[in-house]
């Protein structure tokens, strides 16, 4: 871009105001550094602090001596089982939703109850999410405390997520690919089928694993209708209690005196790993396709 | 053959339809079982001891004052911290930064969305906290500072990325006819671009802000965890223990149907009702904007 420099026009008062303008952009430039520089730092930390714990017995190990030696698998498994519980769950049904919204919904009063219903879960605090889960799938439907009510409670958690990512996505599709379809004698459901699902599919997918992400990483959610504090095996059942990994890392960073450092570090790393991985591969997907479009 | 074709497409339309009013049954569902669960506390204990200053539960004690005070401090110190540097590194990614930097940046801010906030509470218990103690010679770190500093951390990607959006969305037109004019781009920024993009940037705030409120295990493991009602600022660097804390801690420790499990499900109650407030006000600015727009256009 071309800068304009005003000061051939008006030589008084321009040195100053580019001194103003310099002051100001290192004012916003170090607001920027404020923002970044913790975000480094806290990561660089966890690397450093937790890479040395981490080994296949760490990794695949049970906890023993009050979690104090041994590892953290039955965390790790079932944090994986609540994401693939909590994907079953508000996958279709986000996406069922997010066609509806893109597609089908008439501008009309109830679509835009249905948005403020959607503006309204996306704000619900997590932990009050597990609260209602505790009173709908814990007590009223006597799931007790089990993977399948953590993973409902999760879901509908992130349902909001899973909408408004993929109806975002389904909107990017031009118009013409529907006319197109349309015009050459496909039914509406064929077309969204055939042709804009397919497009939409890489925004989607991105929406669905920020989705999940958070959901891996939440703890509020599942402090009352999933979690176990200490687990010697992995869980047997979906209405099998489980140890979770974020619920792990709270439980030894605050409620266990005398916690080896360098298991805490460890949790900690691993838990990173797995949601900013899962960032990741949202952030390739959605860069390649990105590149790859032709429209 | 068409027949049954048709019959599909139908019950797909359906089940698609119901999908989309799920939303308003869930939050029909959320509503009824915080109101089934905490309601009751109204009978059971009397308004003068919910208004009380004094939370002591194994005593009957349920004072709501002290920890409304607690999640209002911890929150308005991350407000203070958050909004001003996120809306300056909003103004520097979208308005400042060079495209390499931007690449950089951007995606730093999503990172720090997706850290569990377990992780930033673990960071804030064993290094913010403790260092903070030493720096500012205080008896504990586990204070409402250290609490509105990792608030501020959950509330900064929402605020940076909905403020970046807004500045996004001013023309670029607005920008060129300020700098022709003979200005900065730094007198441009500020009377031109940042105006322009008000509306977006109060809604980011508010819902960095809401974030913020409902924020639980971060604040949990480093606020001290002490229900008292903070004196002044003095109180910023004291314990304090807030809402979401405050139901993270007892729920798993109280029999269900007890009075204290009731008066935890009116803390939800509460928290449901502010977050909604906030994050309705924050989205009606948005709507408003829009329907103005189409005026405007149509």
């Amino acid at each position: 871009m071309k800068k304009v420099t005003p000061n051939s026009l008006h030589s008084s008062g321009s040195a100053a105001r580019n001194r103003i303008q310099r002051v100001g952009f290192l004012i916003l430039l170090g607001a920027t550094l404020l923002t970044v520089i913790p975000i480094f730092l806290i990561i660089g930390v966890i690397i450093v602090q937790g890479f040395q714990t981490i080994t296949p017995e760490f990794i695949f190990g049970f906890p023993y001596n009050g979690m104090k030696s041994g590892g953290i698998w039955p965390a790790i498994v079932g944090t994986i089982y609540l994401i693939l519980g909590t994907a079953l769950f508000s996958v279709p049904l986000g996406i069922a939703a997010s066609i509806y919204l893109a597609e089908y919904a008439p501008d009309n009063r109830i679509t835009q109850i249905i948005r403020i219903a959607i503006i309204t879960l996306a704000g619900i605090p997590s932990v009050v999410y597990g609260l209602f889960g505790l009173g709908l799938f814990v007590i009223a439907m006597k799931f007790g405390t089990s993977i399948l009510a953590g993973a409902l409670t999760l879901a509908i958690m992130n349902i909001p997520v899973i909408i408004s990512t993929s109806e975002e996505a389904l909107r990017t599709i031009p118009q013409a690919f529907r006319v197109t379809s349309i015009s050459l004698g496909a039914t509406k459901w064929q077309t969204i089928r055939r042709v804009i699902l397919p497009q939409a599919q890489p925004g989607i997918l991105t929406g669905v694993v920020l989705g999940l992400e958070r959901a891996a990483g939440e703890t509020a959610p599942i402090l009352f209708t999933a979690a176990a504090f200490y687990l010697p095996r992995l869980p047997e059942s979906p209405l099998d209690q489980t140890m979770a990994l974020p619920y792990h890392l709270y439980v030894i960073s605050t409620q266990v005196p005398g916690m080896p450092a360098g298991i805490q570090y460890g949790t900690a790393l691993v838990l990173l790993i797995l949601v900013l991985g899962m960032n990741l591969v949202a952030t390739v997907i959605r860069s390649r396709v990105r590149a790859r479009r032709q429209w | 053959m068409e027949k049954t074709k048709d019959w599909k497409e139908k019950i797909i339309l359906w089940a698609i339809r119901l999908s989309g009013y799920s939303a308003i049954i869930f939050v029909g569902l959320i509503f009824i079982y915080l109101l089934r669960e905490g309601l009751p506390a109204l009978g059971e204990v009397p308004l003068s001891n919910l208004f009380s200053s004094c939370w002591y539960p194994i005593e009957d004690f349920f004072g709501l004052t002290p920890l409304l005070a607690g999640s209002l401090i911890v929150t308005l110190g991350a407000t203070i911290i958050a909004v001003p540097i996120g809306i300056c590194t909003a103004v520097y990614i979208a308005e400042v930064a060079p495209q390499w930097a931007r690449e950089i940046l951007k995606p730093s801010v999503e990172v720090l969305a997706g850290i569990p906030s377990v992780v930033l509470g673990f960071f804030g218990f064993v290094i913010l906290a403790p260092y903070l103690r030493l720096l500012l010679d205080l008896p504990t770190g586990l204070t409402a500072f250290a609490g509105s500093m990792l608030l501020a951390a959950t509330a900064l990607p929402t605020i940076v990325s909905v403020s970046e959006d807004a500045l996004y969305s001013v023309p670029k037109s607005y920008r060129d006819a300020s700098i022709a004019l003979g200005v900065t781009e730094w007198q441009t920024i500020w009377n031109v671009t940042l105006p322009a993009a008000r509306s977006g940037v109060l809604t980011a705030c508010m819902l960095g802000i809401g974030r913020a409120v409902g924020e639980t295990m971060a604040v949990l493991m480093v606020t001290g965890n002490a229900p008292v009602i903070p004196r002044g600022l003095s109180g910023f660097f004291a314990p304090v223990r807030t809402m979401t804390a405050t139901i993270a801690a007892e729920m798993g420790e109280v029999a269900t149907g007890s009075v204290h499990y009731h008066v935890l499900f009116l803390i939800g109650i509460t928290l449901f009702i502010v977050t909604l407030l906030i994050n309705l006000t924050a989205a009606s600015v948005v709507f408003r904007k829009r329907q103005r727009s189409e005026r405007i256009l149509s």
